[in-house]
């Protein structure tokens, strides 16, 4: 197995915002000279803008080590939000840095107790939350890798010389029907059902051999024995269960299960179809957006998810910043969507850059199913469902990214795809950043914080130091510059237990899970 | 099998020392845990044999507590597993032990996979019926509550199942648990369960007395119908069916009315379509005064649902609904309430609702009758027969028989056939396929044989014309498809041929029959007409055409009679020997020894035999095969006839088939190999022709024995011999 070492940190954080103007505001942009390539210039034709941002001038988090576990939680009960911080973390993924052990997705289940993840090379890691550690009251059961399986394989494809990924691009759980888990896994092109069961007897007592492969004398055979079956070590075997292929020209960027518990779809950049869960042979197209003309392409589906209760809707998002709410009721075909959440673009930020950084990276509906929040590459936006012309809430993500986009153009990190969750309550999003930095914000009190997933100069229960980054010229202690965030360091997967205010967080290669100690 | 084991076989029952019988039934259990699937599903399906040789006792105390926990194993292990746990009473002691069964079942209706659990349903349904009544209270019924009361949806979707089938059997008490517990998962959390009540509801409702019924089952109709997943709600409409059944008109008129009227007009499409798909059922559960005055309206919204999907399931249901409708009055409210609305789905914008509709709109002039028929029905089969979608107009084409029998061929032959000479040049081969496959019906009913003749003709014709720009069929198709045309005259059809096969295949079809056609126009006819035809393509650069005509020759030479088949046929036939591609050649060997009876004896004695000796000796070993074959059987002819024959001319091969001649078979049936291998040593200007046919000749050959019709066959064989 890759995890090797489970290193443990225990983080306990207390926050006090001080300022209440946290939510920035931006300054007319002001003409500014870009080194730009030729290239892009030529492309742009016009100034470049940027942004000035103000930020506020006191560290707006305070960090204490919390005493041990005969501590006073009651005050620490009174602490304003976002103080679910208050980690353990531990990481898993060795040191080793191998292409194929980059993370590309992780998922909790239903009831939060397992956590998956896929990573490029096809694999799926499993962790097991351990039962209630009745010593450490305040503190959850930890992770543990519980199964590591292979589920995708790199293929080629012969009749379009393309090579096939193996790469997992999406892990969802089923509703738990019995005993056994069920996860969908999908790579570019087949999206594969597997079993996770336990198995803890096995049977014993061959007639014709003994136990060890040894066979017997049959003229000694004279009695005839059953098998009969005894407990044996916890095994936790992944089995596949069921593999739907061919369906996609495309690559599939979600697969999304249906509240019917019978039914998921699955998106490519072009087409979404919908499949049962016990069918494999044959699945309906139920949105298609390619043009007769290719060269009339425009926009590209990114994500795609069925509401959590509403059983006949989902929601896809695309590459031009809209989402299109689609309801199987009205019609077998969802060509025509039923909502459109759009935001007018505001003139005065277009760039060349607008419709890239407008991309929707990823679309969650909130659990209640009233909301739904979109990642694009500078912020997080909150729509209620009821509302199409704009969102309820925007949080800015890294703002101070938009003076570098150009850099950000050429090394390629623009079209990165941040994924984005909700927690339990749906009071609180979280996305990922650069730097191994992820970000909260709060809805009721519109404060965010800015923590960074990193075993370097992290001691075990120590604080997980909120960090900040300054934009402008002048750096306070504690600030870290924009020019020294380092782009390859970055946070695209985060997931957030369904129940408990635990969080995973995946950077490149290491997978970290944070918790609250005192919920 | 497994009933059949007598109670009586006591423990120990092969518990014999050295006994030699102990050993497969050893390999057996083991085998139960083999690591292989398939050894461990053949060891399950004989789990009756391992039961009866362990007796029941121990069947009871070790066999069935392994099973148990062998839900660890395969899908299929399951299933099998499942099957046979239904049939088990007599293996483990009788009615009295059927109890035992239900733990391994239990565990079987709790796995994930729907097929292992409806079959584990199935097997504790059997077996229910084989409790008694003390033992159903004892034992069943605490495994449905258990069921029922899981904690995974699974176990209660498997419970949805058993209610019915315990229910008439237990007592007061018990029932009204039972109902509560049916209750309960109809309003279940997940859908899932809430979907396997839904379709249980009209099974437990048929179980139940009339007032339960009445207070119970009926509000949880309305509830599942009014489900906020409409996966539950499609479901109720089919529960809609059996309580409909169940209750008399002013109950079902005040009852289920309002949900089914609210069903029809659901939100989602997927209900509506259901109401649909199931228009028949409910038309007939809820009687002929209701259906006019409810279901009429809800189907005329259905044939103009916004949903297409919608709309070709009404339209599949016409002809349905119009013939269950009272006979009485019928026509009128097929005329005013439901013609206006299959008027406009004539001209409906996708292509599904059309060819639906098309596919039964046939089926109403026999319910309007002829003047009606002409007057309202013909015009829409008219716009349908040219409609752009060529599955419509194949739907309206393939039930034209329906239209005869009401306006009769003269009014049809009038104003379809127009029409359908028309079609014969679609660009859909489908389409044309579907033509010629009803000709003969059309042209055999035809009052003129003259207007037939010509009819036929110009689609022969054109159809002929079409296929010479097919590339891929080549020119010589012509001729099959001509042929074929002509062969479906004779009344013989041959159906769905796939565009990239058919050559073959009709070829030999068309063939065989070309001496029924013969038999039909007399040889006159055929020695001008297709004789000629047939002979050209001897001399074609393909040799799969060199090869078409040996076929036909063979079919023509009976129905033709000696002195056309010696004088036109045999000198070509005999020329061909010469053919530098071997299949042509053997296929000359074939067609000597076919067409060897027919022949007098000089010929065969001066033309065929020095032919066939020298085919005997060639280079190719299949030829040499079938000329040594057909030398036999032309020996044996002359024999017959007393001819003297050399004993050096009999074949070396004592196995060859003395009765050849007898036995109608197919070409691919015998040589199948032979033309495998054959295609590799073709000349290579055709290696790349021959190759591509290869397998299909060898493959077609059961699709072709459909095609021979043994009956015209074997009489003339029996004549001529």
């Amino acid at each position: 197995m890759v995890c090797s070492s489970i290193l443990l940190f225990l983080y306990l954080v207390e926050i006090h915002l001080l300022s209440k103007e946290f939510s920035t505001v931006w300054c007319r942009p002001q003409p500014r000279a870009w080194s730009l390539s030729p290239g892009i210039e030529s492309h742009i034709g016009l100034p470049a803008w940027s942004l000035l941002l103000p930020l506020p001038m006191s560290l707006p988090f305070s960090l204490f080590l919390l005493p041990k576990e005969d501590q006073d939680l009651s005050p620490i009960r009174n602490r304003p939000i976002l103080q679910h911080t208050y980690l353990s973390c531990f990481s898993h993924y060795s040191a080793r840095k191998l292409a194929t052990d980059i993370i590309s997705t992780v998922e909790f289940n239903h009831s939060g107790e397992l956590l998956a993840t896929g990573d490029k090379g096809g694999r799926v890691v499993i962790f097991q939350q351990e039962q209630e550690n009745k010593i450490q009251s305040h503190s959850r059961g930890e992770y543990n890798v519980y199964s590591t399986f292979q589920s995708h394989e790199p293929e080629f494809d012969y009749l379009k010389s393309l090579e096939i990924e193996e790469k997992i691009n999406k892990i969802r759980w089923l509703p738990q029907k019995n005993a056994a888990q069920f996860l969908l896994s999908t790579n570019d092109k087949t999206i594969k059902l597997w079993k996770i069961s336990e198995r803890d007897k096995r049977p014993e007592g061959y007639n014709l051999k003994e136990e060890d492969g040894r066979y017997r004398d049959p003229t000694t055979v004279t009695t005839l024995r059953v098998p009969v079956f005894r407990p044996m070590d916890l095994m936790v075997e992944a089995s596949p269960r069921r593999i739907f292929a061919n369906a996609h020209t495309y690559h599939i960027n979600s697969i999304s299960i249906n509240s019917d518990y019978e039914t998921y779809l699955s998106a490519d950049d072009l087409r979404i179809n919908l499949w049962h869960l016990e069918i494999t042979d044959r699945s309906f197209n139920i949105v298609d957006i390619k043009p007769a003309n290719m060269e009339e392409l425009t926009e590209v589906i990114t994500a795609a998810e069925f509401h959590p209760n509403s059983c006949n809707t989902f929601v896809y998002s695309s590459s031009k910043g809209t989402i299109r709410l689609c309801d199987m009721r009205a019609s077998a075909l969802c060509d025509r969507h039923s909502k459109l959440f759009e935001e007018p673009e505001d003139p005065s930020n277009r760039s060349f850059f607008s419709e890239i950084i407008s991309s929707i990276s990823d679309v969650k509906f909130s659990h209640s199913g009233r909301y739904m929040m979109t990642r694009d590459y500078l912020s997080v936006k909150i729509w209620d469902l009821n509302m199409e012309n704009r969102p309820v809430e925007t949080y800015q993500v890294h703002e101070y990214l938009r003076s570098k986009l150009c850099s950000l153009y050429e090394n390629d990190c623009i079209f990165d795809k941040f994924e984005c969750c909700w927690n339990g309550s749906d009071s609180v999003v979280m996305t990922g950043s650069y730097n191994n930095f992820f970000r909260m914000f709060d809805r009721n009190t519109k404060r965010d914080i800015t923590l960074e997933a990193s075993r370097e100069n992290n001691k075990p229960r120590t604080v997980l130091k909120p960090r900040k980054v300054c934009a402008s010229g002048k750096r306070k202690k504690d600030e870290i510059s924009v020019d020294s965030l380092d782009f390859n360091k970055k946070i695209l997967h985060t997931a957030w237990h369904p129940k408990e205010n635990i969080i995973a967080v995946a950077t490149t290669n290491n997978l970290y899970i944070f918790q609250d100690k005192v919920n | 099998m497994a009933g059949a084991a007598g109670p009586g076989t006591g423990p120990g029952a092969a518990g014999g020392d050295g006994d030699d019988s102990l050993y497969p039934i050893a390999v057996l259990i083991d085998e139960l845990r083999n690591e292989d699937v398939q050894l461990r599903l053949n060891s399950i399906k004989k789990l009756s044999t391992i039961a009866l040789a362990l007796g029941v006792e121990r069947t009871r105390t070790e066999l069935l507590p392994f099973l148990t926990d062998t839900i660890y194993d395969e899908d299929e292990v399951l299933l099998a597993l499942a099957e046979q746990l239904g049939n088990f009473t007599g293996l483990v002691g009788g009615p009295d032990f059927a109890h035992c069964l239900l733990p391994p079942l239990e565990s079987l209706a709790t796995v994930e996979e729907t097929v292992v659990r409806d079959k584990a349903v199935e097997s504790l349904r059997q077996i229910s019926q084989e409790h008694t009544p003390v033992a159903l209270e004892a034992h069943f019924v605490p495994l449905v509550k258990r069921l029922a009361s899981g904690d995974w949806f699974t176990s209660r979707t498997s419970a949805c199942g058993l209610f019915s089938v315990c229910y008439p059997r237990a007592s007061n008490a018990v029932k009204a648990e039972i109902r509560q517990h049916f209750r309960s998962l109809c309003s279940d959390d997940t859908p899932m369960v809430r979907r396997a009540a839904a379709s249980k509801l009209g099974e437990f409702a048929k179980v139940l007395e009339l007032d339960s019924v009445k207070s119970e089952i009926v509000p949880l109709f309305t509830n599942l119908a009014s489900d906020e997943q409409d996966s539950v709600r499609l479901l109720a409409v089919e529960a809609c069916v059996s309580i409909a059944q169940l209750l008399s008109q002013e109950d079902l008129e005040a009852l289920v009315m309002p949900t089914l009227r609210q069903a029809a007009e659901d939100k989602s499409w997927r209900v509506r379509y259901m109401v649909a798909d199931k228009f028949s059922e409910l038309q007939k559960a809820v009687g002929p005064k209701i259906t006019l005055h409810d279901l009429i309206p809800a189907f005329q919204n259905l044939l103009k649902d916004c949903e297409a999907e919608v709309r070709a399931a009404a339209a599949h249901k016409v002809k349905e609904l119009c013939e269950n409708l009272p006979t009485e009055g019928r026509e009128t409210i097929i005329m005013n309430q439901i013609l206006p609305y299959i008027k406009e789905l004539v001209s409906d914008t996708n292509q599904h609702v059309k060819s639906a509709l098309a596919s039964v709109i046939m089926g109403l002039s026999t319910i309007l009758g002829k003047e009606n028929t002409i007057e309202h029905l013909l015009p829409l089969f008219l716009a349908q027969l040219k409609d752009e979608c060529p599955e419509v107009r194949l739907n309206i084409i393939s039930n034209l028989d329906c239209v005869n029998e009401v306006i009769g061929i003269r009014q049809l032959s009038q104003s379809l056939l127009p029409a359908i000479v028309e079609l014969a040049e679609d660009a859909k081969w489908r389409v044309r396929l579907a033509i010629i496959e009803y000709m003969p019906l059309l042209a055999g009913q035809l009052v003129s044989m003259c207007h037939m003749l010509q009819c036929i003709g110009t689609v022969c014709e054109n159809l002929a014309g079409e296929m010479t720009s097919d590339l891929f069929l080549g020119s010589g198709c012509v001729e099959c498809f001509t042929c074929s045309a002509c062969q479906n005259l004779a009344g013989i059809r041959h159906c769905a041929l796939s565009p990239l096969l058919p050559v073959y295949a009709i070829r030999e079809a068309a063939t065989n029959n070309l001496m029924k056609l013969v038999q039909k126009f007399g040889t006159e006819w055929a020695q001008n007409t297709i004789v000629p035809k047939v002979l050209v393509m001897a001399n074609d650069p393909n040799y799969l055409h060199r090869m078409t005509t040996l076929f036909c020759i063979n079919a023509l030479s009976e129905a033709c009679g000696q002195e056309i088949t010696t004088k036109q046929m045999l000198p070509i036939v005999l020329k061909m020997a010469g053919d530098q591609v071997a299949n042509v050649r053997f296929n000359v060997a074939k067609s000597l020894q076919k067409i060897g009876p027919i022949l007098d004896t000089d010929a065969l004695q001066e033309e065929v035999k020095p032919v066939l000796q020298k085919l005997g000796q060639d280079e190719d070993m299949d030829v040499k095969y079938f000329a040594q074959e057909a030398i036999s059987a032309v020996a044996q002819r002359l024999r017959k006839l007393d001819f003297p024959v050399k004993d050096s001319e009999e074949p070396s091969d004592p196995e060859a088939d003395k009765n050849h001649f007898l036995r109608p078979r197919g070409p691919g049936e015998d040589t199948g190999k032979a033309h495998r291998e054959r295609a590799a040593r073709v000349a290579p200007e055709e290696a790349v022709g021959a190759a591509r046919f290869r397998g299909t000749d060898a493959a077609k050959g059961p699709a072709y024995q459909l095609h021979v019709n043994t009956e015209t066959h074997l009489p003339n064989w029996k004549l001529q011999n």
